[in-house]
């Protein structure tokens, strides 16, 4: 896609988290350039999700560094490292479930155009709100069910949901916290499918966690494999799929 | 969609303020009386305001008797010793609960749930005992009296509404509609809808970019401005100011009124306060244990209709 080389987005580095006396991440280092999808993988237990929290912001790391874009974000509050770019999912979903798809999304538009703190909205405004909406619902798939209260809606659905309210923030980076998580096959193809057109139109990073192997191989241009909260390797699908270190570690826990 | 007010919606708000404008003429035959229709509207407003709160931004404060009372001592205190006009009056009750709310909720709202509520008691608590104590300034345990609302100087013409309860009533509703129109546009803007967003869940609300601490403050600070008001007019309908009118049982009360109403609809806390107002009206006058009938009616409420009187009444995104 782009010929020049690709700036770095995320550099992740030596970041540690304990709580008491458990180790839950412990010194991993991480980089993500610009338009990359990152998958991380790793057992039940491995951290993954302890590590979204400390780039999200979720809470802070004890030790180590966190820069996004050049900028050094290890301590910034979590809203503030949305307001610069970064965006998340959970792996319970995290919605407004007594708002409609529309006002879902609205909010998150509302607020990226930056009119958190308006007490009112031009009518210019408002239909170029709802044109972004517009925009990111054909995107989604989510046009026929707008006004459908996201509560409501079916499992997958409700998933793509909150992969929609980020994308109106218009994120450089996106973290999606095992994506396909609870999902049927159609509902994991409708999602992969969504993360691949978010992937190919390249301005986006994304790292997501996934369980999913079809997912994490069908979709990431690397992986990242941690266990125990280390490290424990990194590299292609097709390095990682060969990778013995990664295979005793899956097949050492399942039993 | 959202946005433009639906055709029910419409109606519903036409017959609302139809059945407020003509209440000092349908109130008298059905054996109420002007005076406590003005009642009905001040305390609708100030639960309107907890409710702000409550209902809209998901956070319960029970002290917020402390800045409807601030606001009637800054009424009162005005009057007796600024000068005696009543939009002065109702101006520095306004400010008085206003910004000493915005002072304390920057220390409240990095409270939640339980420990903001007994925050909230706490400091209201704090004021109940200033207005008691330091008689001096606030009459102590007699109140603040002495001073009396002030006949409206148009220029042209002098509305009175000092011997004329009616026009006092149209007075109020007017102050009522202008502070409850502010409220409705608030909630429906973008800013109104990140405190919704927060009500509805702060995780989501926090990573989509709202700093939710400053949010909260702003929609309590916001909240104290009604209150004060609301106080205010309170202090110009009774010609006085209470100390009790700070205590906690107060600001219980406000929460019963919006919770009995329905705290998610908008105008739910004012069919509360019509609700409370005039059973306290009517059973007081048949017994000192009016409370009782008030409270089995709220135990009732809350058993039967969770949502609140108005509850049953859907939201309506689309109709």
């Amino acid at each position: 896609m782009s010929a020049q080389p690709r700036a770095k987005v995320l550099e992740v580095a030596n970041v540690g988290k304990r709580f008491g006396s458990l180790v839950a991440v412990n010194d991993v280092s991480l980089t993500v350039a610009r338009g990359e999808l990152r998958a991380i993988i790793g057992p039940n237990g491995a951290g993954k999700t302890t590590f979204f929290n400390l780039i999200s912001g979720f809470f802070a790391p004890s030790a180590g560094r966190i820069v996004f874009e050049g900028r050094d974000v290890t301590t910034m509050p979590a809203h503030r490292r949305v307001a610069i770019g970064m965006a998340r999912t959970f792996q319970i979903t995290e919605i407004f479930p007594e708002l409609t798809v529309y006002e879902n999304l609205q909010i998150g538009a509302e607020i990226a155009a930056g009119y958190r703190l308006r007490p009112w909205i031009s009518r210019a405004e408002r239909s170029a709100i709802r044109r972004r909406i517009e925009e990111i619902l054909d995107l989604s798939g989510l046009t026929g069910k707008v006004d459908r209260l996201v509560g409501e809606l079916a499992h997958g659905d409700q998933r793509v949901a909150e992969i929609a309210t980020a994308l109106t923030l218009r994120p450089r980076l996106l973290l999606l916290d095992e994506p396909a998580a609870g999902m049927g096959d159609q509902e994991t193809y409708a999602v992969t499918k969504l993360i691949r057109d978010l992937h190919r139109a390249g301005e986006m990073a994304i790292v997501l966690i996934e369980h999913d192997m079809r997912v994490v191989f069908g979709l990431a241009d690397r992986i990242t494999v941690l266990d125990q909260g280390a490290l424990l390797a990194e590299g292609s699908p097709q390095e990682i799929a060969a990778n013995a270190k990664v295979q005793q570690a899956y097949l050492g826990k399942a039993a | 969609m959202t946005g433009a007010l639906s055709s029910r919606k419409l109606a519903v708000q036409l017959a609302i303020w139809a059945l407020l404008a003509s209440a000092p003429y349908w109130m008298p035959p059905l054996g109420g009386y002007t005076a406590l229709g003005t009642r009905v509207l001040v305390l609708a407003l100030a639960a309107m305001s907890v409710n702000f709160l409550l209902g809209f931004t998901g956070v319960l404060s029970f002290g917020h008797a402390a800045y409807f009372g601030l606001g009637a001592y800054g009424a009162g205190l005005a009057l007796k010793f600024l000068a005696p006009s009543t939009p002065l009056a109702l101006v520095c009750g306004m400010l008085l609960g206003g910004l000493v709310g915005a002072a304390l909720g920057w220390v409240i709202a990095r409270r939640r749930g339980v420990y903001f509520a007994m925050v909230t008691i706490a400091i209201g608590q704090v004021f109940y005992y200033i207005a008691f104590q330091w008689s001096s300034v606030t009459g102590g345990d007699d109140g603040l009296r002495g001073f009396s609302r002030q006949p409206i100087d148009f220029g042209a013409f002098k509305l009175d509404i000092v011997s004329n309860s009616q026009a006092f009533y149209y007075f109020v509703l007017v102050c009522f509609a202008l502070v409850v129109a502010i409220m409705g546009f608030i909630l429906r803007s973008p800013f109104g809808r990140t405190l919704i967003a927060i009500r509805e869940n702060e995780r989501r609300a926090r990573f989509l970019g709202i700093p939710v601490d400053r949010h909260i403050w702003l929609a309590f600070t916001l909240s104290c401005f009604f209150m004060g008001f609301a106080g205010a007019l309170y202090a110009l309908l009774n010609n006085f100011a209470d100390p009790r009118g700070l205590h906690y049982s107060q600001s219980g009360d406000f929460v019963m009124m919006a919770v009995m109403g329905g705290m998610r609809n908008f105008w739910g806390p004012l069919l509360g306060a019509a609700v409370f107002v005039v059973l306290q009206d009517y059973l007081s006058s048949v017994t000192v244990n009016w409370m009782s009938g008030v409270g089995a009616l709220f135990v009732l409420i809350v058993l039967f209709f969770p949502r609140g009187l108005l509850g049953f009444v859907k939201r309506g995104s689309q109709a």
